[in-house]
């Protein structure tokens, strides 16, 4: 088990925004969290990756979270965050670099050390030939894949992701998933990932954690917790027929004849 | 070939530097109000190498003036550069500077306060002021920064700046009140305003040295930490970056070099920010070379502004902070519309 949750709470200013959720992630597997606005998804993942306090119990490869040394956390768990930026003028390369931070053998050691991995990943998102560019200078989707190399570069077991097809068009965000959905099928990888768009998670999630006012309203297969009925109560929409209405068949001129 | 804008500070940029800051050195040392024949300067240097007692007017104005000056001014240069440039790392802002954050004026104060109320530590007689000064600087740091977390949790470069600049003001309102209610033991206060290094001495030399090494040392070992809160803040956390504990580490060094330089030298502006900010356009943005640069480029950069004072309007001589004032004022503007610029930029949506 990669990553187990026991009843982690947060409070937010004295309010609770997540309430006793609890699942655990193995290995190879891709758990996608889903549910509408202010459901605590975020608020959740910032609590995973340790950034927030918790009540409850995290443990990344079965060690406590709380306690871990953060060196060690970096090594066993990354995260893309949704937003990125740079204010001063670093290369995509130097970004990549970063992500060895955690795995570095002194603050004098060569920055060349690690250089397989992170030429891995820049292999893996497609960046290698935009190595030398400067972040600023970089389209939102190159922006994402560059960070997306970084922590890729952090070899980590687990790794979250915070709606990373935001802002991305479709090229990217088929691009991006699709990377993903290979990255975690190696050994000793897993996934979680928050997403808006349901018809993404059910086609790459193994199973979805759907909550809704900071609870976890079902736990289980695309099929099981994608019903209909289901996310309609947590919605207050039918999600299935605007699903449907969106992605109905395109009215093609062969169709039309 | 274009120049790769990565990796370490190698070996023939060290040689470079040195190079440059020997050449400086050497010219600040012969200029000046007598100018000292660069023969004559070497024929002393050597005497004082081999412990001889140096004769002769030139000899005596070169090892007891101006020698102990440039020195200082050296060093004083390197620590301020090199907390900017530190500085602007960890806030991710290239506008940040002990004066533009008001952390000189803080520790100006704590000078002048130490001084006016006669206090002493007992056993750091030479040092009280120092200690104060130092103490000011990191109070006035961790107030200034609460101060904008507070007001903008983004820490954005324009709200931190102006709260900078007004602290600076009341510190300074503060350091005129406590001059002209303590009389004549503090030095003017044109010296704490805009600093003056005229009466260094060898001792303030050496301070100024241990402080640096110990400075730098720390510092340098901060490169990675400080490229990845320059991406900022929140990944550095996500790569592993121990965040508070290496904030608090960068904050407690510069605001002891500041502390230090201040007690020595009064506070003098804008070095910090506009030597990073010149090799940063030279050299990229990585601080495994921008930090080792600094502390060339601010030594060099204060030897060349001291020397303009001395020499400009001679026999009158400018304070140092009145040169650096004029060319950071420029800096400063340049800096802030290139900043504003790049924040419409694609790609930096924070």
């Amino acid at each position: 088990m990669l990553l187990e949750a026991s009843h982690v709470c947060v409070s937010l200013g004295g309010k609770r925004i997540v309430e006793d959720i609890s699942f655990s992630l193995m290995e190879g597997e891709w758990l996608m969290l889903i549910g509408p606005n202010g459901a605590g998804k975020s608020t959740l993942l910032s609590a995973l990756s340790g950034t927030l306090p918790c009540e409850g119990d995290i443990r990344l490869t079965g060690l406590p979270l709380a306690t871990m040394k953060s060196t060690e956390r970096a090594k066993r768990m990354g995260l893309l965050l949704q937003k990125n930026s740079g204010d001063f003028d670093f290369t995509v390369e130097e970004v990549v670099r970063l992500g060895r931070y955690a795995s570095r053998r002194s603050p004098f050691a060569s920055p060349d050390a690690g250089t397989q991995r992170v030429e891995e990943a820049l292999t893996l998102t497609g960046m290698q030939e935009m190595r030398h560019k400067r972040i600023r200078t970089l389209s939102g989707g190159e922006v994402q894949r560059a960070f997306l190399a970084q922590v890729l570069a952090q070899d980590p077991s687990v790794l979250l992701l915070d709606e990373p097809g935001n802002h991305l068009d479709y090229i990217y965000q088929k691009q991006l998933f699709t990377l993903i959905d290979r990255w975690r099928r190696q050994p000793g990888r897993a996934v979680l990932c928050v997403v808006h768009d349901v018809a993404i998670a059910r086609r790459f999630a193994d199973r979805i954690l759907l909550m809704d006012h900071g609870k976890a309203s079902a736990l289980g297969t695309p099929e099981e917790v994608l019903q209909a009925d289901r996310l309609r109560d947590v919605y207050s929409m039918d999600i299935h027929a605007w699903l449907h209405d969106l992605y109905a068949p395109w009215q093609t001129e062969d169709a039309a004849e | 070939m274009p120049m790769k804008r990565q990796g370490n500070y190698t070996l023939p940029f060290h040689l470079l530097s040195l190079f440059l800051l020997l050449v400086t050195f050497l010219l600040c040392v012969c200029a000046g109000s007598v100018a000292i024949p660069l023969r004559d300067t070497l024929h002393t240097f050597r005497e004082l190498f081999f412990g001889l007692k140096p004769t002769g007017t030139n000899a005596v104005i070169l090892r007891s003036i101006r020698l102990p000056r440039v020195i200082c001014v050296g060093l004083v240069g390197s620590c301020l550069s090199l907390c900017g440039c530190a500085m602007q790392g960890l806030l991710r802002n290239p506008l940040a500077d002990g004066s533009t954050l008001g952390v000189s004026s803080g520790a100006s104060f704590g000078a002048v306060l130490s001084l006016a109320l006669g206090l002493r530590i007992p056993g750091l007689t030479y040092g009280t002021t120092m200690v104060f000064a130092m103490l000011f600087a990191f109070l006035s740091l961790v107030l200034i920064l609460s101060l904008a977390y507070a007001l903008d949790r983004s820490l954005a470069t324009n709200s931190i700046i102006l709260i900078g600049i007004i602290f600076s003001m009341f510190a300074s309102a503060l350091i005129s009140l406590t001059i002209s209610f303590a009389g004549e033991r503090i030095k003017s206060i044109t010296f704490w305003t805009m600093g003056s290094l005229s009466g260094a001495t060898y001792t303030q030399a050496l301070i100024l040295l241990v402080s640096l090494i110990l400075g730098s040392v720390i510092l340098l070992s901060l490169c990675d930490e400080l490229n990845a809160f320059a991406l900022s803040e929140e990944n550095a956390w996500h790569i592993g970056v121990h965040v508070r504990r290496v904030k608090l580490t960068v904050l407690i060094t510069v605001s002891m070099l500041i502390g230090v330089c201040v007690s020595i030298g009064g506070s003098i502006a804008f070095v910090g920010l506009v030597v990073p900010h010149m090799l940063r356009l030279l050299l990229g943005p990585g601080h495994r070379r921008l930090l080792p640069a600094s502390l060339y480029g601010g030594a060099i950069f204060l030897m060349l502004a001291d020397l303009l004072g001395r020499t400009l309007l001679s026999p009158i001589e400018l304070p140092i902070g009145v040169v650096t004032s004029l060319f950071g004022a420029v800096a400063f503007i340049l800096i802030f519309r290139h900043a504003r610029k790049t924040e419409r930029g694609i790609g930096n949506v924070a």
